[in-house]
């Protein structure tokens, strides 16, 4: 915390601020470490694999209209079951209808589904998990049983039954997996929450007059996290898979829509003679969920300071 | 539940009884939870089956039957009484092992289960085994050479295996081995003819086979299991093996591991006595999960390879609004999921100090 004297650091570009070995102000210390981190990462051949990947989906989606031929849905029945060919990379499926078209319209969908089960479970898992390891007891009991309720269900059968029940449909499925993904969250973070509970720098800080949520949210949170993350880039990849499984059993999205799933079930008898029909779609998914594996590898390198240099 | 007391006198000496006093208090308490969590299944698969779009009547007995036959079902399943009575009732049968008769194939639900159960029982079980006995030394390994080729080789490989749709992949390899190739049976559980010639004392078909001493019938069960447990196993093994270099990174770095090296242990020893030793303590919760979730998950191996199973079951009585078959088959893997968690649990408690409060 000592400033130096004898000659004030004048940074001549953001590169020199962002290296300094100084830092004045918090923000700077930040985004130091940012860049530190971003530094790490970009060396990491398989995480950036990873995030290309993703990047590539994600520019799909958005450019959607104009790198596809069509909406992906309009017949062509004078194009049945094409092979792969320059006019259509991957070839065209037994309406007619251009396989690549329809892979990139339907990334839209993977999108829109990965999002939103993200978004519901880490928070509602982290803070059940974190408070009944912290505050064990009683609280702990009936959290964990609560949990369990939902850890023990069969996690595609839930879903399968909730989408039965009501009605099939991407909401419903997004809904469905949400409901069974959340606990395993919860359960990670109790069994961190519980060993670090115990740990020496807690009764530490607790001794200094640390109140219970400062000690979660300043200690407990971030060590938590690591581990969350690993859970949060393996499940993107299985979110992925159980709505493609979903639709696949004809309960997620509904043909006509392009969801990857519902294009292998309906692709499925063709596998024989036109084995591209239901093999293309499979390599769209196996690639997504591989993308988003590789760059959780690699965010958990660069996120886990557990794990060092 | 007898608990004993942790703090009586006992003449086997404090310290034993004392701990053989936790362990059983332990025990209680883990039944009790055990317990709870049945409850809370049962509870929400009732609700999941009364908010069904499916009228139980009407799958009895038809759209054509006239209105006072459906009356007299709609009482004799006492729809009539309120959810709550309905709740109670239906969950004093559970317990007296009576899950009504399937609609689909007119038999008793639980005898029905008692036939299915053993085939997703025995893929799991054998999936589970492939994905720890490979699964565990891969993830040591590539932790030990973090960074280097080998790591990022058994990485990328973990990775696909955990990133490829089971369905797809089924259907791959059915198209590659089974089509092309011809290198193993297709479909199913055992080929036509072999069916039925053990008799059927545990279920599982490869042990079966065994005690009736048919090498033939063991051959066959065993090529028909080789393609589906590779692929559930894939997953299992990439699951295990990642988890396992990730608790093993973490373990790597702490201090201790730095004393034993300075104390000159050699490596073999730092790396699996020290280290692993510490590791294992949380991977019996992730075998757990494994096993617990390819025990559910198996539903789509189970449909790209007709394997008739729990899982298949559940899925097909789901299609024909089969609901007594759907809520049995959902709390029978629900139970067992809860039983292998607990099972976790324990264990856990027992190895690992730390949670000894």
């Amino acid at each position: 915390m000592t400033a130096p004297t004898f000659s004030a650091p004048s940074p001549t570009g953001v590169k020199a601020w962002l290296l300094s070995d100084v830092p004045h102000t918090a923000l700077q210390a930040r985004c130091q470490r940012a860049y530190l981190a971003w530094c790490a990462f970009r060396g990491n051949p398989i995480a950036m694999t990873g995030l290309i990947i993703i990047a590539a989906l994600v520019l799909g989606a958005a450019l959607a209209p104009w790198i596809t031929s069509g909406d992906g849905i309009a017949q062509q029945l004078s194009d049945r079951l094409l092979p792969p060919s320059a006019e259509h990379w991957l070839g065209t499926d037994q309406l007619g209808r251009d396989i690549f078209d329809r892979i990139v319209w339907g990334s839209r969908i993977t999108l829109y589904i990965v999002g939103l089960v993200g978004v519901i479970v880490v928070p509602v898992g982290l803070i059940i998990g974190i408070v009944s390891g912290y505050v064990g007891g009683f609280v702990d009991q009936a959290l964990m049983r609560f949990t369990d309720i939902f850890l023990a269900f069969p996690r595609l059968i839930l879903a399968l039954a909730f989408v039965a029940a009501l009605g099939p449909g991407i909401e419903n499925a997004v809904l469905a997996i949400a409901l069974t993904t959340w606990s395993p969250y919860a359960r990670i973070a109790r069994a961190e929450a519980l060993t670090i509970r115990n740990s020496e720098f807690i009764l530490a800080a607790r001794t200094q007059g640390a109140s219970s949520l400062r000690i979660i949210f300043g200690h407990v949170v971030p060590l938590c996290l690591s581990s969350v993350i690993v859970r949060l880039t393996l499940d993107m990849a299985g979110i992925i898979l159980t709505a493609a499984g979903l639709g696949f059993l004809g309960l997620g999205a509904q043909p006509p829509s392009p969801e990857w799933g519902a294009m292998i079930s309906t692709g499925r008898q063709f596998i024989l003679d036109q084995w591209w029909v239901p093999t293309m779609p499979g390599l769209a998914i196996l690639t997504v969920s591989l993308g988003f594996n590789l760059l959780g590898d690699g965010l958990r390198d660069v996120l886990d300071p557990k794990s060092g240099g | 539940m007898a608990v004993p007391d942790p703090k009586a006198n006992r003449p086997t000496g404090a310290a034993g009884g004392r701990s053989l006093g936790r362990l059983a208090k332990a025990t209680g308490r883990v039944l009790l939870s055990l317990g709870l969590t049945f409850l809370g299944l049962t509870a929400i698969t009732f609700f999941i089956g009364r908010v069904m779009p499916l009228d139980p009547v009407l799958a009895i007995v038809g759209d054509r039957a006239p209105q006072d036959v459906y009356d007299e079902v709609y009482q004799r399943l006492g729809l009539d009484r309120p959810l709550i009575v309905q709740y109670l009732r239906y969950l004093g049968d559970i317990l007296s092992g009576d899950f009504g008769i399937s609609i689909q194939t007119s038999r008793p639900v639980l005898e029905d289960l008692v036939r299915f159960f053993p085939a997703t029982l025995e893929l799991a079980t054998l999936a589970t085994l492939v994905g720890t006995v490979l699964g565990i030394p891969m993830g040591v390994l590539a932790a030990v050479h973090q960074g280097r080729p080998l790591d990022h080789v058994i990485r990328v490989i973990g990775l696909i295996g955990y990133s490829v749709p089971v369905f797809w992949l089924g259907m791959v390899a059915l198209l590659v081995f089974y089509a092309q190739l011809g290198w193993v049976p297709g479909p199913g559980r055992l080929d036509v003819f072999y069916e039925g010639l053990v008799p059927s004392v545990t279920g599982l078909l490869t042990v079966d086979a065994l005690l009736a001493g048919d090498w033939t019938v063991l051959k066959n069960a065993v090529a028909h299991l080789a393609l589906p447990t590779a692929i559930l196993g894939t997953f299992a093994l990439a699951y295990i093996a990642r988890m396992t270099r990730s608790f093993m990174l973490d373990q790597l770095s702490q201090e201790y591991v730095l004393t034993a090296r300075v104390k000159g242990l050699s490596e073999t020893s730092v790396i699996w006595r020290h280290a692993f030793g510490n590791v294992l303590v949380q991977l019996i919760t992730i075998i757990g999960l494994t096993y617990a979730s390819l025990l559910e998950g198996s539903v789509l191996t189970e449909t790209v390879f007709s394997w008739p199973g729990i899982g298949q079951y559940i899925t097909s009585a789901l299609f024909n609004s089969d609901m007594n078959a759907v809520i049995a088959g959902t709390i029978v893997v629900g139970t067992c999921f809860v039983g292998i968690n607990m099972l976790s649990d324990i264990l856990y408690r027992i190895v690992d100090p730390r949670t000894r409060t």
